[in-house]
């Protein structure tokens, strides 16, 4: 604001007296070409992704499925919904939780050494660069693709999508990681030096109490995260909500797709909830 | 917070009140409670959900260390990916590249779509703007429902609705975009600085001249900002729709894992790598740019 004043002032020198409200309208930054090219680029993008996506109009039993889908959620199988079994939607639903779980904590731990290694305040700038790259490869890798690897050392069970979620977690994991340990305030290890503190007590007393919150969030942030990816990991056969849901829409069981849609939507919201509220706690201290 | 203790009478939490917080007698004769520490029960109710976790997903370490050969015979191939897919060979480069620009145009496509949808829709949910509280939860709620949704799991509703091909993997695209942007812009429409907008209205502008001229350019930056961050995560989930035939390079991954051609996935996830990083490091510096 002070420097928009002043370049104001300095090209009214000559006149040598304050600026009218006409004057200073009539000087207003003018950005309207840089928004021209903004729309222009956007609107060329447009187009050219337009050429290949084309609308062919609704599938032979298109409107039977939009139908279908749309009375299976109002008409869910109740039957199914509290069935307690292994085909009921709680004993998928508390699958798909506990895989998350799993994955996320196994995640997390091994995010650990990964991100001190990859952090360059802490190790030479070599070592970084490499985990760095390991890192971005993992994170690249879809977890999908993971999980066809996986599916090939664990046979398609329940036990694949924890370790592909073990292992998917840990790109982003450790990029949230990295920030933390990077803010890490060096202040409070000098006063801790100063008062005579040995290498243990400065970790305990001055690293420690200021990662693990941001551990414990990211974790908690990422565990939200893996629960949705754990419903869709089903669909190669990694076990939870997934594979059930894919089998019913495959063989238009509306009322089974709405039970087990129902039970995720819910599932979801919940926790979304429970971890904001823990990470809202946690980031007040 | 601090108001409202002093206001009604302090009720401790639950756990303090089962078990009881030390007492403390300073020497200068104050007393200060030392609440017993949460640790020992937060461990025991992580051990206990980890081991029921355990039981219910049957984990098997010895498995890994039994068969874990396979991983490395299988990432070993994909890091050998097939050269002829970049050029060496007409067919596969061209097969290569059009499922690639696919994935590319399914998610700018979707992206702007989704992100141009979600402005009103965020407008409308944001509580400084819209007083109407029915509509504000009204449209908080279909939020909350869309963004449960998994991409896939939409992608193959789009797909069984629309046919296969890539316009169902834009919708779902945009299904994705619309919910995650607009959440993430309604908790930012509601951190802006309301002053202007209540000066344009006793000037006698309307809502939306007064949101157009007072509100649009606080918000403009964190907008675009969000919408290049959806894009960046729109790439990644667009290389994926594919595998529930909604086009792009799923189709491809779909087709190399099922004849175990890993050399070829190596190939596509090395043009997915380039593509990602491309567009990731392009996005970031647009974003610094903006804030």
């Amino acid at each position: 604001m002070a420097k928009e004043k002043k370049t104001l002032s300095t090209n009214h020198l000559s006149t040598n007296h304050p600026l009218t409200i006409e004057e200073a309208y009539a000087s207003r930054p003018r950005l309207w070409w840089i928004y021209t090219l903004i729309i222009l680029i956007v609107a060329a993008l447009l187009g050219w992704s337009g050429t290949s996506i084309t609308y062919k109009g609704l599938a032979t039993k298109g409107i039977t499925i939009a139908q279908g889908v749309g009375y299976g959620l109002i008409h869910p199988d109740t039957n199914l919904l509290f069935n307690l079994t292994n085909e009921g939607v709680p004993f998928q639903l508390l699958q798909t939780v506990a895989i998350a779980v799993l994955g996320t904590l196994i995640g997390g731990i091994l995010a650990i050494p990964f991100s001190f290694l990859a952090c360059d305040k802490i190790v030479p700038k070599w070592v970084s660069v490499i985990f760095r790259a390991v890192i971005l490869g993992i994170r690249t890798i879809p977890s999908l693709v993971w999980a066809l690897v996986w599916i090939r050392v664990t046979g398609p069970n329940a036990f694949c999508g924890v370790v592909t979620q073990s292992v998917c977690s840990i790109g982003m994991i450790c990029k949230m990681y990295i920030n933390a340990i990077e803010d890490i305030d060096k202040n409070i290890l000098e006063s801790l030096d100063a008062a005579g503190c040995n290498g243990f007590q400065k970790i305990r007393y001055g690293v420690l109490p200021q990662i693990i919150p941001n551990f414990i969030s990211t974790v908690i942030y990422r565990f939200d995260i893996n629960v949705k990816d754990a419903t869709t990991l089903g669909i190669v056969g990694a076990g939870g909500i997934g594979a059930a849901l894919i089998q019913c829409m495959n063989s238009s069981r509306w009322s089974m797709v709405g039970a087990y849609l129902c039970g995720m939507i819910v599932l979801m919201i919940f926790i979304e909830i429970f971890s904001t509220k823990i990470r809202t706690r946690l980031a007040r201290g | 917070m601090k108001k409202k203790t002093s206001d009604t009478a302090y009720r401790e939490p639950l756990f303090d009140r089962i078990f009881k917080p030390r007492t403390i007698t300073l020497p200068n004769g104050h007393t200060v409670k030392k609440p017993v520490s949460r640790v020992p029960l937060i461990t025991v109710i992580v051990i206990a959900v980890i081991l029921v976790s355990a039981k219910v997903t049957e984990f098997d370490f010895g498995i890994i260390l039994k068969r874990g050969y396979q991983l490395g015979y299988i990432l070993g191939r994909i890091f050998h990916p097939d050269w002829s897919y970049f050029g060496a060979d007409p067919a596969n480069t061209s097969k290569l590249f059009s499922a690639l620009l696919d994935t590319i145009k399914m998610s700018v496509l979707g992206s702007v779509i989704g992100a141009t949808l979600a402005l009103p829709i965020a407008v409308l949910s944001s509580t400084n703007i819209n007083k109407n509280g029915i509509v504000v939860w009204f449209f908080r709620i279909l939020l909350m429902v869309v963004r449960t949704l998994p991409t896939l799991i939409i992608a193959k509703f789009a797909a069984l609705i629309f046919g296969l091909g890539t316009f169902a993997g834009t919708v779902a695209i945009v299904v994705f975009t619309f919910g995650v942007v607009a959440k993430m812009m309604y908790e930012s429409i509601e951190t802006i600085d309301m002053g202007a907008f209540e000066a344009s209205e006793s000037f006698g502008a309307n809502k939306f001249q007064a949101f157009w001229n007072a509100c649009m350019p606080q918000i403009l930056p964190t907008y675009l900002s969000y919408c290049l961050y959806s894009l960046e995560m729109n790439i990644r989930a667009a290389a994926i729709l594919g595998y529930v035939g909604a086009g792009g390079l799923g189709i491809l991954i779909n087709e190399f894992i099922g004849w175990r051609d890993y050399e070829s996935l190596g190939a596509v996830l090395l043009a997915l790598f380039v593509v990602v990083f491309i567009i990731e490091n392009t996005s970031q510096y647009l974003r610094k740019k903006l804030s």
